[in-house]
């Protein structure tokens, strides 16, 4: 048996010393861990999410047929109407957080919150890091059917966009990440007032479905006039998926790209806000009230 | 000093109150009724560095809102409580990374990984030396018996592996004060065992300060040389385990075996018979009027064997609950009617 005494109280006595790359290497490597041991189902998911660009390409097909093929529908020929919504594939791939909210409203209801107010850790920094470690396995497991399908596609392209271009098309994948997961994380965090948060969620992906541009080019719902312009231009949800996609295409460019990603970032630092301020009145609501 | 000191410590709670029915379901949409459940009623207690102390106390007692309370999860009505210089509730780092509180009916591991891994987080999350914490683990994993466990999935142990494996991960930083809630709830006898025997030893090596709730006496005998029972949020009593006896149970037990397989009649005029089978009978007897009872029994009848004892604590602690019980009856409203400790353990 080992030797007690030689440590009793050590950890106390010794000022922790904490290197945050090596813990933050720790939570993503155990996350990455966890997410592979459910490869099957997680391969199969992945693969699935496949079939409907084939009917939403074909879909285009037709109305551009309908219309006249050389024809362009809110400044989108077929050709680049396709590579949009090809394109907010990936930037889907960036924003959406699948099960964040949910688990995070569960893990309140359930109290498995606990373990993370008694540890010296932070729940939100853990759980992003949980998050990036879901992407990343996500991208791997992506990776070779997004290529066949891109290189199939690859027509429906007019070449690489230029260096500037392709940098602000990655910062704004980026930062439609951390807009993606702050915003559903405090919807998640609401969980601490409501416990069941669901419809809450039903509601923000009906939004995201109309406003995020996932289905189609925002520049149609503007085209429409009245508020809808207006609505869209104010609310966050464009960089979800439109924005990146119309930054690839050259859409944006210029100072209204400049602009574009300002406002991006500014989003990106108000959700992070939103979403502290949410978990700091949430926990003291919860540690208030709660069981 | 203490290291752990309560005064006065309160704890309230909101509880919406939904009548049956699919009607009050609706009229619940637009008004609520709530009802405060009082889970504390203001304790105050102070434990002494290294004491190893249970808490008693039927369910809903507010033993368990004290551990949550003592480890910050949640934010006192009214008083204060101080562990080992810290303010609970204002869950600074520095006083997370020095008590530990394991809940018998929580998962705090990865459900799907090895338990090792579990281990290494922990090890990140508190900042313990790489080496130190190969030695800590090994020495728990040794002491636990459970070295061939490690690098099976926690969802494919048994529950007695998990609480050993739970142990593990609460006691890797060396944690000085340890909260435990039930830590042995739904184990077999062995399990039970096995994990009272760790926590004897590697209290006493350690001079952990060890706060425990348990619904097994077993735990409790094993363990804990002061008891503090609680309830309905009050501490009524805290002393010894022995002392419980003395301070609410007015009984003993004397049991007489009388000659042959019959019974006298009239025994029940020397205290109340409890069980009457063959030659055997169990008379219960106000304390003071043990020696009377005894004399004039063996004065009339003829007896083969006689042995006087305390009720089992069991049944002490349950007279207990129902004493508080009745001391609060015309206070606010409980509907935690108190539940006999004899029935759960």
């Amino acid at each position: 048996m080992a030797d007690f005494h030689s440590s009793m109280h050590g950890s106390a006595a010794a000022l922790p010393r904490r290197n945050p790359l090596h813990t933050w290497w720790t939570i993503l490597r155990i996350s990455i861990e966890e997410r592979l041991i459910y490869r099957g189902d997680f391969a199969l998911g992945t693969l699935m999410r496949f079939l409907p660009l084939l009917t939403q390409i074909f879909l285009w097909a037709a109305i551009y047929q309908a219309v006249h093929p050389r024809e362009t529908i809110a400044g989108y020929s077929y050709h680049e109407m396709v590579a949009y919504y090809l394109l907010t594939q990936i930037s889907r791939a960036f924003s959406s957080m699948p099960n964040l909210a949910s688990q995070i409203a569960l893990q309140i209801r359930n109290g498995e919150i606990k373990k993370y107010l008694i540890q010296p850790v932070d729940l939100i920094g853990f759980m992003f890091l949980m998050r990036v470690a879901h992407k990343l396995v996500y991208y791997v497991v992506a990776f070779a059917p997004f290529a066949l399908v891109f290189f199939l596609c690859r027509d429906f392209f007019s070449g690489w966009p230029d260096a500037t271009t392709m940098a602000a098309y990655l910062a704004s994948l980026v930062m439609a990440f951390l807009i993606g997961y702050f915003l559903e994380a405090t919807l998640g965090l609401v969980g601490f007032w409501f416990l069941e948060v669901s419809s809450l969620l039903f509601i923000y992906m009906l939004f995201t479905f109309f406003f995020s541009g996932h289905m189609f080019p925002l520049d149609m719902l503007e085209e429409l006039g009245g508020p809808w312009a207006t609505i869209v231009r104010v609310i966050p949800l464009q960089y979800l998926a439109y924005f990146p996609a119309a930054v690839f295409l050259g859409k944006i460019q210029g100072a209204d790209l400049a602009w574009g990603l300002a406002m991006q970032l500014f989003w990106v630092l108000f959700f992070i806000g939103l979403c502290r301020l949410t978990y700091y009145l949430g926990v003291r609501r919860y540690s208030g009230y709660g069981g | 000093m203490a290291i752990i000191e309560i005064e006065g410590l309160a704890k309230s709670y909101r509880i919406y109150q939904k009548q049956e029915g699919l009607l009050a379901a609706v009229r619940g949409l637009f008004h609520r009724s709530y009802r405060d459940v009082q889970a504390l009623r203001g304790i105050d207690l102070s434990v002494e560095s290294g004491e190893f102390v249970a808490f008693l106390g039927p369910n809903g007692a507010g033993k368990t809102t004290t551990l949550k309370l003592l480890s910050g999860v949640i934010t006192p009505t009214s008083g204060t409580a101080r562990v080992m210089g810290h303010l609970p509730w204002r869950r600074e780092n520095a006083y997370r990374r020095r008590f530990a509180l394991v809940m018998g009916q929580k998962n705090q591991l990865w459900w799907d990984l090895p338990a090792q891994e579990s281990f290494r987080l922990h090890q990140q999350i508190y900042c313990i030396e790489p080496a130190e914490f190969d030695r800590r683990r090994d020495e728990l994993v040794d002491l636990l018996g459970v070295q061939t466990l490690l690098r099976q999935p926690v969802r494919e142990l048994s529950l007695g592996e998990r609480m050993k494996m739970e142990l593990i991960a609460a006691l890797l930083h060396s944690p000085e004060v340890l909260f435990l809630d039930e830590p042995t709830i739904g184990l077999d006898v062995i399990a039970q065992h096995n994990i009272q025997s760790f926590l004897r030893h590697y209290q006493q090596v350690r001079k952990m300060t060890v706060l425990l709730t348990s619904h097994y006496m077993k735990d409790v005998a094993a363990l804990c040389r002061r008891v503090v029972i609680i309830a309905h949020g009050r501490i009524i009593y805290d002393g010894s385990l022995s002392g419980i006896v003395d301070r609410f149970s007015g009984h003993k037990i004397i049991t007489l075996i009388f000659p042959g397989n019959t019974v006298p009649h009239g025994l029940g005029q020397f205290g109340e018979v409890l069980e009457e089978q063959g030659p055997k009978v169990k008379l219960r007897v106000d304390r003071g009027g043990i020696a009377q009872a005894l004399s004039a029994i063996l004065d009339r009848h003829t007896i083969e064997d006689v042995s006087v004892e305390d009720p089992p604590l069991e049944e002490v602690i349950a007279e207990a609950f129902s004493i508080a019980a009745e001391d609060l009856s015309d206070g606010a409203p409980e509907d935690d009617v108190p539940s006999p400790l004899a029935g759960q353990g």
